[in-house]
């Protein structure tokens, strides 16, 4: 699924913010090229 | 889905080449399926730059099954795991089957 | 000193034709297409406004709770018979506003028609005490000159022109028109739900100390963007000659900031009678109306909060604000929804050797989800308190099963108008204070979030939490 492919980290605050989504994804070794945090309020 | 990252995410795409790239998500409810949309069909609102324009990147949210068993585990527990009691994952897997259904479908 | 929360007010300004002047219109509307005309037909009247569920338990005429009990969509069920005053609010019109917003300028910058009288829409006698006596109005052709040639923007009641308002410096972006408009309907509204607090508590003017302003505008000149003292300009207004004050600033979390230092001050004896006040903020107006006109919906975010209360030493009868209990998200703390909640509640209630289900009323950031859930926002509150209970659940302070009935007696649905700051937990203290007065309620947690990562200056989120107990 991300093998070889770089991703966008698409978060929100009361949800899991961007720099979480991030965090996980590049401790499993993807790259990630964008992350940014929605706050819908 | 706000449009200054609609405008960004293009750029990204003509950058890397939508082969190349991978979206994930962690928003909550009806959030997942308009920025699903927008990243694959278009923006449903017709708002934004990508009104129109079907960048058909795969789409998945972190707390899918099949993404959250290729994370370390430790990190997920501690910081991601308490939401899949918080968030309805049923719905969210639901709204992004539905939609790669769809995608299939057209392709 | 211990300090207790005296008084607690709502208000809301129903402001239909300010809506196009909200940051998300403004710029909607600046690109061709049918969008302004849309928003128009979408607008509500006042008596749509005022009778809107939602608003009414805002200004304390309905109990949070009740609104799971109205069909949706509230907006098509008005409450019969509904006030625009209520026990510790009122709903304005826009026509005294106008007055108001005219009355808050002290550098001729809105010029009201000289033809055009302000209606009074039934405000009570805070509101009235407000209005601008009209001394300075302009004349409909100086008034249209000024906005044709790019200086003022159009004020307009019930479609007409009926006034505008000017930049005060050509180059200055944060003298800009629009950015004056969004200070002065800040003071004003302010300076109503603080003139509102001083009548209802009956609370000379003269005795208030202090005033802590929790407003989100950011007022100052080019060389100081948000210098601030919002807080004194409100005081001035409302007629306290002895208070001086400052602007707490945290996004939506400053609210209750604010009432942290207002009952550390307090506590402190630093001052005697502190007041925490919040105008409404401009910029939101609108913010997701392109959604509701595409749902076929009201535009609902035409309204400006206002809050305040009044912070003082103990009178043997109204509740105190626990500061053992004060809660804070340190900076090494994670900014996730499960992060934040333990910093901001479950620390607080283990230093009181408390437990989750121990505080009868959590308010957290309350909004009406009706506005958010079209816009694919989701139910905020809602959200928030499956986080406490699901927290609740893995301390093994409840069953899985129980996270429902745990949301049911512990939260409430959202009331409050998506004004950012105006949210923030606390438009429920009135309701809270009538309850513990009542001797119905003992305790509630005051649970607030900024999003700081909003202006770039950090990837974090922030919170600030207080209870309050009888």
């Amino acid at each position: 699924m991300f093998d070889g492919k770089k991703v966008i980290a698409l978060g929100e605050r009361d949800g899991i913010p961007g720099p979480v989504l991030a965090e996980c994804l590049q401790a499993a070794g993807t790259e990630v090229v964008y992350q940014t945090t929605a706050c819908f309020v | 889905m706000d449009l200054d990252n609609q405008a960004t995410i293009k750029q990204l795409v003509d950058a890397h080449g939508a082969e190349n790239l991978v979206v994930v998500l962690g928003m909550s409810g009806e959030g997942v399926r308009i920025a699903a949309e927008t990243l694959t069909t278009g923006d449903p609102s017709w708002a934004g730059p990508l009104a129109g324009v079907s960048l058909g990147l795969p789409v998945y949210h972190i707390l899918e099954e099949r993404v959250r068993t290729r994370l370390p585990a430790e990190i997920y527990a501690e910081k991601v795991q308490l939401m899949e009691m918080v968030l309805d994952v049923a719905q969210i897997e639901d709204a992004l089957a539905g939609l790669r259904k769809t995608q299939a479908k057209r392709s | 000193m211990i300090p207790v929360l005296r008084a607690a007010v709502n208000t809301l300004v129903h402001v239909p034709d300010l809506v196009r002047y909200g940051s998300k219109p403004f710029r909607e509307g600046s690109r061709p297409g049918s969008f302004l005309a849309d928003l128009k037909a979408r607008l509500r009247t006042f008596e749509d406004a005022a009778a809107y569920p939602p608003h009414q338990a805002f200004i304390g005429n309905l109990r949070p709770e009740s609104l799971a009990d109205i069909p949706s969509p509230w907006y098509g069920h008005p409450l019969p018979g509904a006030s625009h005053q209520g026990p510790f609010g009122e709903i304005l019109g826009q026509g005294p506003f106008y007055s108001m917003l005219e009355k808050a300028d002290q550098f001729g910058l809105v010029s009201l028609d000289a033809g055009w009288t302000p209606p009074a829409n039934g405000a009570s006698a805070a509101a009235k005490g407000l209005m601008s006596a009209g001394a300075r109005r302009g004349t409909e052709k100086e008034i249209r000159r000024r906005i044709g040639s790019g200086e003022a923007l159009a004020l307009e009641h019930e479609g007409a022109l009926i006034g505008c308002i000017r930049r005060d410096h050509e180059e200055d972006e944060s003298l800009a028109a629009r950015v004056l408009l969004e200070n002065l309907a800040a003071k004003a509204s302010g300076a109503h739900a603080l003139r509102l607090l001083l009548e209802k508590a009956r609370l000379p003017a003269e005795e208030v100390d202090y005033i802590l302003s929790c407003s989100e505008e950011a007022i100052g000149d080019r060389y100081n963007r948000g210098g601030g003292n919002l807080a004194k300009a409100i005081g001035e207004m409302a007629g306290c000659p002895n208070a001086a004050g400052t602007d707490i600033k945290a996004f939506c979390a400053a609210p209750v900031y604010a009432l942290v230092h207002a009952a550390a001050l307090v506590q402190a004896g630093v001052v005697r009678n502190a007041v925490v006040v919040g105008g409404g903020s401009l910029a939101k107006l609108g913010m997701k109306s392109h959604r509701h006109i595409e749902k076929r919906m009201p535009v609902l975010e035409d309204v400006l909060g206002g809050v305040a209360f009044w912070v003082g030493p103990d009178d043997g009868e109204s509740p105190r604000l626990n500061l053992e209990m004060a809660g804070r998200h340190p900076s090494g703390r994670p900014s996730t929804p499960q992060g934040m909640m333990e910093a901001l509640v479950c620390e607080p209630l283990a230093r009181a050797g408390r437990k989750l289900r121990e505080i009868d009323k959590y308010a957290v950031e309350l909004h009406n989800p009706e506005v958010t859930l079209p816009a694919g926002a989701g139910d905020v509150p809602l959200t928030n308190y499956r986080t406490l209970a699901a927290l609740a659940v893995i301390r093994g302070e409840i069953g899985r099963e129980e996270i429902p009935a745990f949301i049911r007696d512990h939260g409430m649905p959202g009331f409050a108008p998506t004004q950012g700051h105006i949210p923030a937990g606390v438009p429920y203290l009135g309701h809270a204070l009538a309850a513990m007065r009542a001797g119905t309620m003992k305790s509630a947690m005051v649970v607030a979030k900024g999003s700081l990562f909003l202006g770039r200056m950090t990837q974090q989120a922030d919170g600030a939490s207080i209870v309050v107990e009888s």
